[in-house]
């Protein structure tokens, strides 16, 4: 907490290094900031651009990088059509461009693998961004705390990350995806094809060795209302679920 | 430095331009934000205490709190991710008013706003006085939905947003400046929004 107090985080300038199309409608961009720094998983940053007149633009992006990488910031980014910003990055940036941003962000919504676990995270569409930080950075750090996702998405091929999220499900070392989606059947046999609710939350609860001392809800305002409604429901103490809401 | 290729942006009206504080935009939605679940308040289980230090000064039940006097307010309201709302109504009892209920002064330069679910959020005293701030109990002519903070909510509208805690439950008169939930997770200890302090190292 402390040092998320004391860290300084200006504005600075960052390349794009790489652009990934992750499904139709979210791409991932690497940047490199000009001054790297050292983050938490479930952190964001806020990106700013600069039209000619003067007049800026700002957002708040996830990280979904592993703290443990490069220091190259990855950000998936979703589009929506009548948005500002990011139309912006689907449709005019590109590999070598600069933008700007300020960072590391938000000390709440954080999981150092030390904070250990079990660990119970909700992610709606681009809501499982920070949570895809905190599943690589367990990985990445060989850790054994046990570990469930429950990612909620429309459709088969709007699950992000989702070939490697399998992967890393596959490897059964204690980390469980369950996905759910709410406008097709379900593809795997632990998967669902609803919203989330409690009798959900409760079986992929029951799959962890204990109840889960930390849960992690990410999404839209209306998806973590009712995720955070579930998770009480299914017993869920308040006071350990922590949230992070992208607005409307 | 202007960014490539950036240029439609979705610039503040003309006349709305001087309301708008540096690094925001202007909302006509309300959207919602916090650190964990809603809490879901009952009125029958509401209260408000006033401490000094741990020391309660004066509690008020539901009932109680809504007797003194109401006082409208309707302020542009300014939130740390850079939205901007103009205009939003509000009712409620100024901190004046509860003072003066309690019957006393403030007794220290530093207070802490406490809520049901265990927020806090520091502000000074004379940011609350003088008709400054108040704890809502009304939005636009109704009942706070759980959602924006009711049964009741701070608000310091010239201040970023979070310093308006949502859920209020008790002022707590300090000797130092405590930083509150936010405020130790890397947000402003004082949070102006003219002068764009967000973040903690920001001047
Ligand atoms: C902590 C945090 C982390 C986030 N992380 C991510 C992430 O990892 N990935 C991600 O994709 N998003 C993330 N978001 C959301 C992101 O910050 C933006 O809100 C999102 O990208 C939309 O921005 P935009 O400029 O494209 O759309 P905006 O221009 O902000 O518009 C959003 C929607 O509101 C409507 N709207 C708003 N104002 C107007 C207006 N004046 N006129 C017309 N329509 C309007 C539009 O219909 C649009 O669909 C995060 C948000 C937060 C707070």
């Amino acid at each position: 907490m402390s040092d998320a107090a004391t860290a300084r985080s200006p504005w600075q300038a960052a390349s794009i290094v790489r652009i990934e199309k992750r499904t139709p409608r979210v791409t991932s961009f690497f940047v490199q900031p000009s001054r790297p720094f050292a983050y938490r998983a479930g952190q964001h940053v806020d990106v700013r651009l600069t039209a000619p007149d003067g007049y800026q633009a700002r957002r708040s992006y996830s990280i979904a990088s592993a703290p443990d990488n490069d220091g190259v910031v990855e950000l998936a980014i979703e589009k929506l059509d009548d948005g500002e910003v990011s139309p912006f990055f689907h449709e005019v940036a590109a590999a070598g461009d600069e933008i700007e941003l300020r960072g590391p962000l938000g000390g709440h919504f954080v999981w150092p693998d030390d904070d250990g676990g079990p660990l119970l995270l909700i992610g709606g569409g681009s809501g499982v961004v920070p949570l895809m930080s905190m599943v690589r950075h367990r990985a990445a750090r060989k850790s054994t705390v046990p570990v469930a996702l429950v990612f909620s998405a429309r459709i088969w091929d709007e699950v992000i990350f989702r070939d490697e999220l399998i992967a890393l499900d596959d490897r059964g070392d204690g980390f469980d995806l369950t996905l759910t989606l709410t406008r097709e059947a379900a593809r795997r046999p632990s998967d669902y094809s609803r919203r989330v609710d409690v009798t959900m939350v409760a079986q992929v609860m029951a799959r962890l060795p204990g109840p889960p001392s930390l849960a992690f809800i990410c999404g839209s305002n209306a998806f973590v209302s009712a995720a955070a409604q579930a998770l009480i429901d299914a017993g869920v103490p308040a006071g350990e679920i922590r949230t992070e809401r992208y607005g409307v | 430095m202007a960014t490539r290729g950036f240029s439609s942006g979705r610039r503040p009206p003309a006349d709305g331009d001087a309301r708008i504080p540096p690094g925001q935009y202007l909302e006509q939605g309300f959207p919602v934000l916090s650190a964990g679940p809603t809490p879901r308040v009952r009125t029958e289980d509401w209260s408000f205490t006033l401490k000094h230090g741990p020391r309660p000064i004066k509690k008020w039940n539901w009932a109680e709190f809504n007797a003194l006097p109401l006082t409208k307010m309707t302020r542009d309201i300014h939130c740390v991710t850079a939205w901007t709302k103009f205009d939003t109504a509000w009712q409620g009892v100024l901190v004046d008013d509860i003072l003066a209920d309690a019957g006393i002064e403030p007794p220290t330069a530093y207070t802490l706003a406490l809520a049901f679910d265990g927020y806090t959020t520091n502000v000074p005293t004379k940011d609350l006085t003088d008709g400054k701030a108040m704890v809502a109990l009304l939005y636009e002519g109704e009942p706070i939905i759980a959602d924006h903070g009711g049964p009741a909510r701070l608000l310091v509208p010239h201040l970023y947003f979070w310093k308006s805690a949502k859920w209020v439950n008790g002022l707590q008169f300090t000797t130092r400046d405590e930083p509150g939930f936010w405020e130790l997770r890397g947000y402003h200890i004082y949070g102006d929004p003219w002068r764009e302090q967000r973040y903690t190292d920001d001047p």
